[in-house]
């Protein structure tokens, strides 16, 4: 796909968004024949297909899409650390939605409104993750205010995963946003779903200073190799195959 | 396409008769993704395409189509380009679009007058009778069944057969149906 832009377009800043598109977008594939009903597996597939999408359109204004998503090693992947955390169950996925798709949704916002190299993109793209984050919010009121497990599970998923939120507003050079602005947008959004759905907001930090903050340097957690290792292979087997 | 001239409106017209590879009861220009025509010299001609969703699989084989056509009309030269500018939104679908894809059986997306990002309401997961839509909320007007065109239906997922559909049943005659959402 091409993807008419300016001429320069800051390479950084088009890894981040693209590879947090891509990475979210493999890991909501591997749901594919395993979702718990079948709504959810068309579900999580389509959100996967809009995300994988936008990943070819930013990846394409920074090089070669297939090279850049076959070709490349691990630490030279800018996504956030958040993207990569493997599915966990149903309510990590869930949690894992709600805390990238209300930062992808107001960050796409924010980008839309410029005049900059991503506002293209993201002016189509933050209508397609308004859904996603409806998705999301409305899966964690059904589980937060379900059953006794739903809710245990639920809280178990977000708290496991707050730690790897607070990568998500340091700023990214080359995207011009208010990261501290976005910050407070998010966590009043948050807080609020989290409230309605009988959850309480974690407490525990939202950085680490031996985790979080390191997937935009290159940085990432265990299981992001393996996934690379399973996302890559088939191509780097059979290179230019075609069928 | 103000400054179009004759060869490129016929062209245009051309173009926009392929069917819709997924919803063939649609054309291109129905569906509203084909922007411009643009002539280059004698025979090379520049289409301008934008995506329904910015993943949707069916622009590669638009771009195919509506290569074999111009062609077939004597185009030597056919490059299809992918434009995001202004983004497709499904006010773009054109009245005839929408009664067609309603004799399909597809509810028809309600007509927006803001395509600016829209605030998010939060409901119960399955909504019914009074709901506005899932996501990007499209006001107050029903989602009415394209069967029976009963007011009274509600949504059992928000995304059905491709990621531009909802899936929703009818209260009244029963029947499941997909809902093209407002995007």
């Amino acid at each position: 796909m091409t993807a008419t832009g300016p001429a320069t377009v800051p390479v950084t800043a088009a890894l981040a968004l693209g590879d947090d598109a891509l990475v979210l977008s493999h890991r909501l594939g591997e749901w594919a024949g395993h979702a718990p009903v079948l709504e959810e597996e068309v579900a999580l597939a389509n959100i996967a297909l809009d995300l994988l999408g936008q990943a070819r359109v930013l990846l394409s204004l920074a090089g070669d899409e297939d090279e850049l998503a076959y070709l490349r090693e691990e630490r030279a992947f800018r996504n956030l650390q958040l993207v990569e955390q493997p599915n966990g169950d149903f309510a990590h996925t869930i949690a894992r939605q709600l805390y990238f798709s209300t930062y992808q949704h107001l960050l796409y916002a924010e980008l839309a409104t410029g005049d900059g190299p991503f506002a293209p993109l993201a002016a189509k793209a933050v209508k397609e993750v308004a859904y996603h984050r409806d998705h999301a919010e409305q899966w964690t009121l059904r589980l937060g205010d379900g059953t006794e497990t739903s809710h245990e599970r639920m809280r178990r998923a977000c708290d496991a995963l707050w730690r790897f939120t607070g990568e998500m507003f340091q700023p990214v050079e080359g995207l011009d946003a208010d990261w501290a602005a976005l910050e407070a947008r998010w966590l009043e959004s948050v807080t609020d779903v989290l409230g309605r759905a009988g959850l309480t907001v974690p407490e525990g930090p939202r950085t680490g200073a031996w985790s979080a903050g390191a997937g935009r340097q290159g940085l990432h957690t265990e299981p992001f190799g393996r996934m690379l290792a399973e996302m890559q292979h088939l191509h780097r087997s059979h290179p230019g195959a075609t069928w | 396409m103000v400054t179009a001239t004759a060869l490129e409106a016929e062209l245009l017209e051309l173009a926009g008769a392929v069917p819709d590879p997924e919803l063939p009861v649609l054309t291109l220009r129905e569906l509203g993704v084909l922007r411009a025509v643009h002539v280059h010299g004698t025979d090379a001609v520049e289409v301008d395409l934008t995506p329904t969703y910015t993943g949707c699989p069916a622009i590669e084989a638009m771009s195919v189509d509506i290569e074999r056509v111009l062609r077939a009309h004597g185009i030597r030269e056919v490059t299809v380009r992918t434009v995001l500018t202004p983004a497709w939104s499904t006010d773009d679908i054109t009245p005839e679009g929408r009664e067609k894809l309603r004799e399909f059986g597809i509810a028809p997306p309600r007509v927006r007058h803001d395509s600016d990002p829209v605030p998010l309401t939060l409901g119960p997961t399955r909504t019914h009778r009074t709901d506005t839509g899932t996501g990007a909320d499209a006001g107050t007007e029903p989602v009415r069944c394209p069967h029976c065109g009963s007011a009274d239906t509600e949504l059992l997922s928000r995304f059905s057969s491709t990621a531009c559909k909802a899936l929703r049943r009818c209260l009244a005659c029963r029947e499941p149906f997909d809902h093209f959402k407002e995007l």
